[in-house]
């Protein structure tokens, strides 16, 4: 039997770009670049290797947002993955994690998994924390910040390194898990990936596909309200001295003025 | 006054700084009730109390250490529902934010993590947050149910408030998913000796102008100097010089302490991500063009296999 990966992928506004807030205070994603969440490459590599190991698997990856986010679909199945959901849906602006986990959970409920994968966080709302939503939703094991992971006869196992331990888990497919950006570099997507990419199936859906209602989702339904974004101030500019023989001596004595030595 | 639910971290009763500055921020908001959970449960209640808490709540079964998150949150949910409080607190770690979100599902609740503030509103705690880099700084609140909010270390001031903290048994009956996820293993972290990095008033980092992981020796040499823990950039961090535990950036440690040295660190966005909330940032770098630079207090354009050693012996003679 066919193990079957869901991959959930986000599409995020590129962090080296100039991110803001549009007036509703959402992410303004219509001025700056968009790609694939460069930690969900680490899910899309794992997959794809955990795929590889098993007999026979099937590697769904899948999205919520707005058209535009099939880019982020388009490089995941040129690295290797064979098909794509997207959910895309006029009432989705402004969901926050809450919605947004219930629409992949019923995507990923629909799609049919035994795996699903994640990221360790977005890179732009960086919560980190919708891959354990997710199995509290689907009701799995939550299998999540795994810096190694592996397959094999049924069971996930993987190591997660905590803040004062590094633990061995382990898990009965169906499970969630997440990776993180020490489990291994994603390989690039080669020519013929992205050729055959083009020609992949990309499932779309909408929130009457899932048989959600508008008010469970988007800006209105959300479980938090942003009520003020505010740019950071540049910070004051600073004295900057080269070195000329007496930088580190300078240092001190602008660390001891400043009470820290 | 209502009552407010604090997650305790702790290690073997132990409590971890970030809990007792959460207490802090909880008393802003209500009476602090403290959960806590696991091995030495009960012996955190002392330091608690100390700092504010009116109840400790506890609760010690294996399940909490063998199996991974969930039976945490099944504990978390039964003193929810004891309690009925204004609003549930827990550390940014990890491990605390899963505990917090899966907790926020349970009770039809909205989440927010990795809150830098914390301050009492008409409508709930009003959290502020550092995002896009910490480019920004937003001020959110939870709009449905029972307020869920993780707090970052190093957010407030541990503050003495000695309250009652009287402890009470906390009954939990163990939900289908607790026993999920086994921790087939545990290999606790080797001590360094150093502060622990997000809690450290100091940090030092050294980045890719380092050079080797032999020469972190004298990042070390002057973090251990001013009583600092030790950081490092994702570029020494991938190159094999430093534990990926140090990093600091945007998929490491977020670090806010009272002073950041970084050396040898250009100050990519990734890296910026985790250490520009700084309150005094101070830099070595060769090049005088290098990003960081923008986000000093004061910097050194030099060699750092000159500056770091200087700064070091300097540090140490004025010390004593």
């Amino acid at each position: 039997m066919s193990l079957r990966i869901v991959v959930c992928v986000k599409y995020v506004p590129d962090a080296t770009g100039d991110r803001h807030f549009a007036d509703d205070l959402t992410v303004d994603r219509d001025d700056v670049d968009g790609l694939l969440s460069e930690l969900d490459e680490y899910a899309v590599e794992q997959a794809l290797q955990i795929a590889e190991e098993a007999d026979d698997a099937e590697i769904t990856v899948l999205t919520v947002g707005p058209e535009d986010a099939k880019d982020a679909l388009r490089k995941a199945l040129s690295m290797g993955a064979d098909k794509a959901v997207h959910v895309e849906d006029d009432d989705l602006h402004g969901t926050d994690v809450m919605g947004t986990s219930l629409v992949l959970a019923k995507a990923i409920e629909k799609t049919g998994y035994d795996l699903v994968l994640c990221g360790m966080a977005s890179t732009d709302g960086v919560m980190g924390v919708l891959p354990a939503i997710l199995a509290e939703r689907l009701g799995v094991p939550q299998v999540t910040l795994l810096s190694e992971v592996s397959v094999e006869d049924g069971t996930v196992t993987g190591r997660r390194d905590g803040d004062t331990a590094s633990e061995r888990l382990e898990a009965s497919l169906p499970a969630v898990v997440s990776v993180t950006d020490q489990s291994g570099e994603a390989r690039y997507p080669s020519f013929k990936g992205i050729m055959a990419a083009k020609k992949k199936p990309v499932e779309s859906l909408d929130l009457e596909d899932l048989e959600l209602d508008a008010d469970e989702v988007g800006l209105a339904g959300a479980w938090t309200k942003v009520d003020s974004a505010t740019e950071r101030p540049a910070r004051t500019a600073g004295t900057v001295v080269k070195d000329e023989g007496e930088g580190g001596k300078q240092l001190a004595e602008f660390l001891a003025g400043q009470k820290f030595i | 006054m209502a009552e407010v639910l604090v997650y305790v971290d702790h290690v073997d009763g132990a409590v971890r700084k970030p809990t007792l500055e959460l207490l802090t921020l909880a008393r802003r908001v209500g009476e602090p009730v403290a959960v806590a959970l696991g091995s030495g449960a009960e012996s955190t209640a002392a330091a608690l109390a100390e700092h504010g808490a009116v109840k400790v709540l506890t609760a010690d079964a294996p399940e909490f250490a063998d199996y991974l998150v969930v039976p945490k949150v099944d504990a978390l949910q039964a003193a929810y529902e004891a309690v009925s409080p204004a609003a549930v607190l827990v550390p940014s770690s990890a491990e605390g934010k899963e505990i917090a979100a899966r907790l926020a599902v349970r009770i039809g609740s909205g989440v927010i993590t990795d809150a830098v503030d914390l301050e009492a509103g008409d409508e709930g705690p009003v959290a502020t947050q550092s995002v896009f880099a910490a480019s920004y700084s937003t001020k959110s609140r939870v709009s449905k149910g029972t307020p869920v909010i993780t707090v970052k270390p190093n957010s407030a001031a541990v503050e003495a408030a000695p309250a009652a903290g009287t402890v009470e048994a906390l009954s939990v009956s163990f939900s289908a998913q607790a026993t999920g996820t086994k921790v087939v293993s545990r290999t606790p972290r080797e001590s360094t000796g150093r502060p622990e990095l997000t809690e450290a008033a100091i940090v030092v980092s050294g980045g890719r102008g380092v050079n080797g992981a032999e020469n972190f020796a004298i990042i070390e040499a002057l973090a251990d100097s001013l009583g600092a823990a030790v950081g490092a950039s994702r570029a020494a961090v991938d190159a094999g010089w430093y534990p990926h535990a140090s990093q600091v950036g945007q998929t490491g440690k977020s670090v806010s302490p009272q002073l950041y040295i970084a050396s040898g660190i250009s100050g990519a966005i990734q890296h910026r991500a985790g250490m520009q909330t700084s309150k005094t940032i101070v830099a070595i770098n060769k090049d005088a063009e290098a990003p960081i630079f923008d986000l000093v207090d004061y910097g050194v354009v030099g060699d750092l296999f000159e500056v770091v050693p200087q700064l070091t012996e300097e540090v140490k003679s004025r010390k004593g």
